[in-house]
């Protein structure tokens, strides 16, 4: 089964959005884009070029672009917000909170350059906070897809859904080994190997993790069930609590704080349903730094081995 | 040529409903409030098109209003029941549980003529902002009017959309500060000074209109339909409106005292000796339901 998700080459996610903002720009005129002066790291400039009109151009002034997208909003338009992720969320927590969740605006808020596969720029921009920040505001949807492909269809996905959202993404090259033709369906998650022995929920840039260490369990013998979380509100809790029920033991993997990200979600569904050992393979509260992708994920404890560790403790744990 | 003694009757009655909201309520910011009867009543009784029967929120081929100063919910309450947005009776229900008039604005309990939630300062003008480009790419030539209290003018916000607005050449936009020259705290001037605040807008780019008085009904009138008559020439613009917090009660006029502060049932009593009521105070009913609600 893990046979349908080969690597076919390396894409940032950041590119799956462009790509996807283009598309969805053809197909639907009431979309329109706002860049707060990060117009190339957004990859925004083909629907740049093609819809010069449907653009607004904010400036470093991430608090007012909020403000204006929640009033095209408010006139039917399909606002799509982009700038970094630390930018789109805990700088302008209060704008959104306000004018866009609690007014139920139809604002797309797309965030890129999320988490510590950042790199270099270090601490400043690594945000690890921003999928509490947003899951907690009610009538949120956020979405955290894993390669290029999915986030281009994560994209185009979001313009038919009535009310916020939130879309993080990131900024390296990442494996691409979603098929290009498999359809987004929000707040579904995605099965993408069966398993006995454990489960590992990943979401983001974890999930090729999650891949690898899928792969490196099967080779000691170990049975995973592999499940794509790229929604992580709303919850696919009947997938979560189903595969829990048959594995009895879970991992969840995230580059994302521990505190307020798709573990703790995850948690409190099993917690309430179907209690089972359950680890965490996220950032243990802190900061990041910087470096490279693969060398902080590996130094914060997000790696492939990170998760293989993380799933045997979990199967240890069983009664 | 509209009636001004019509609208000052009008203003009259909003008032009466502005401290009767709050008194029952016993909260509110009856000051600001008081201060801004002339403006809403000119605009929502004269100078704005509108659908009041059949509210909508994307307001295609309508004038839109936009409160950025949320709080001073009591008089847009009073304007939008008196304009058929919604009963009278309804203003009975004014910041109490299930209701559609939250203490501040907003849009989740479907109150018809709000269009977003306000009440966290600075954010009115971005979202008025949004709703005049929206006008402009669906080739929809109506105004966008928005107001602001001039103490919110310290939040950095403001000066953003005051940057995007030039920039973009907003000129379907309307903006009215409210410069009462009072806030929480005390006079603007010691909190916070606003410096030159002509001086400022202006060196912002936006077409800068002084409003000596903005509780002079004939005045505010005149000056709001001069600024609709210069919609579409390439400027934002903005109203700076000298009023008085509290104005129309003597002893709330002029004194950030009674920006956050409801009458108690004395004081409401001298306070409604003050002021005629034209059209009928709405009957009091704290059981009062919304049918939509």
């Amino acid at each position: 089964m893990l046979d349908k998700f080969k690597s076919t080459g390396k894409k940032a996610t950041r590119d799956g959005f462009g790509a996807g903002l283009h598309e969805v720009g053809k197909n639907n005129d009431k979309v329109v884009a706002l860049c707060a002066d990060l117009v190339g790291s957004l990859k925004m400039e083909d629907f740049i070029e093609d819809f010069p009109e449907r653009f607004f151009q904010c400036g470093i002034s991430e608090a007012n672009m909020m403000g204006v997208a929640s009033g095209l909003a408010s006139c039917g338009q399909i606002p799509y917000t982009g700038t970094f992720a630390n930018f789109s969320t805990g700088r302008v927590y209060d704008q959104i909170r306000q004018s866009i969740a609690y007014a139920g605006k139809n604002v797309k808020i797309c965030a890129s350059h999320a988490g510590l596969t950042l790199g270099e720029d270090g601490a400043t921009h690594q945000i690890l906070e921003d999928i509490g920040l947003m899951k907690m505001l009610p009538g949120m949807t956020v979405i955290n897809p894993c390669d290029y492909n999915q986030t281009k269809a994560a994209t185009i996905a979001i313009a038919e859904h009535e009310g916020p959202v939130y879309l993080r993404f990131g900024r390296p090259g990442w494996p691409v080994f979603i098929p290009e033709d498999m359809p987004f369906e929000i707040g579904k998650a995605l099965l993408m190997q069966e398993g006995t022995d454990v489960t590992i929920f990943a979401t983001g840039h974890l999930v090729w993790k999650a891949v690898e260490a899928t792969k490196a369990l099967e080779e000691q013998g170990i049975s995973v069930e592999l499940i794509n979380i790229h929604t992580i509100k709303p919850l696919d809790e009947q997938a979560v609590i189903a595969s829990a029920r048959k594995t009895g033991a879970v991992v969840s993997a995230e580059e994302h704080n521990r505190f307020g990200g798709l573990g703790e979600s995850i948690a409190q569904t099993l917690m309430t349903n179907a209690p089972c050992p359950m680890e965490f393979v996220a950032v243990n509260d802190s900061f990041g730094e910087s470096g490279k992708p693969d060398e902080l994920l590996d130094k914060y404890g997000l790696g492939s081995n990170d998760i293989v560790a993380a799933a045997k403790k979990a199967i240890g744990r069983k009664a | 040529m509209a009636d001004i003694s019509k609208l000052e009757r009008i203003a009259s009655q909003v008032r009466r409903d502005i401290l009767r909201q709050t008194h029952y309520a016993s909260s509110g910011h009856p000051g600001g409030s008081l201060g801004c009867t002339e403006y809403f009543v000119s605009l929502y009784f004269d100078l704005m098109d509108y659908n009041a029967d059949d509210f909508k929120m994307e307001g295609k081929n309508e004038d839109l209003f936009f409160l950025s100063n949320g709080h001073i919910s009591p008089v847009w309450y009073s304007v939008l029941a008196h304009a058929g947005f919604f009963p009278v009776e309804e203003l009975s229900t004014f910041r109490r549980l299930d209701s559609r008039l939250q203490g501040h604005p907003a849009t989740m309990e479907n109150l018809p003529g709000i269009r977003t939630a306000s009440g966290s300062l600075g954010q009115g003008i971005s979202v008025a902002i949004g709703a005049a480009l929206s006008k402009k790419l669906e080739g929809d030539n109506k105004t966008v009017f928005c107001l602001t209290g001039d103490g919110e003018l310290q939040e950095g916000q403001v000066w953003e959309a005051a940057l995007f607005a030039h920039h973009h050449k907003i000129d379907n936009l309307i903006v009215t500060v409210d410069w009462n020259g009072q806030q929480i705290d005390g006079p603007t001037k010691e909190v916070m000074s606003l410096g030159d605040l002509p001086a400022k807008w202006e060196s912002f780019g936006w077409d800068v209109t002084i409003l000596e008085n903005g509780n002079d009904m004939a005045a505010v009138h005149q000056t709001l339909k001069e600024a609709k008559g210069k919609n579409g020439k390439g400027k934002p613009q903005v109203i700076l409106m000298k009023t008085a917090m509290g104005k129309g009660v003597d002893f709330m006029e002029g004194t950030h005292h009674w920006h956050g502060k409801a009458p108690n049932a004395e004081q409401l009593e001298n306070a409604l000796s003050q002021l005629e009521e034209t059209l009928g105070d709405y009957p009091y009913n704290p059981e009062y339901h919304a049918e939509h609600a």
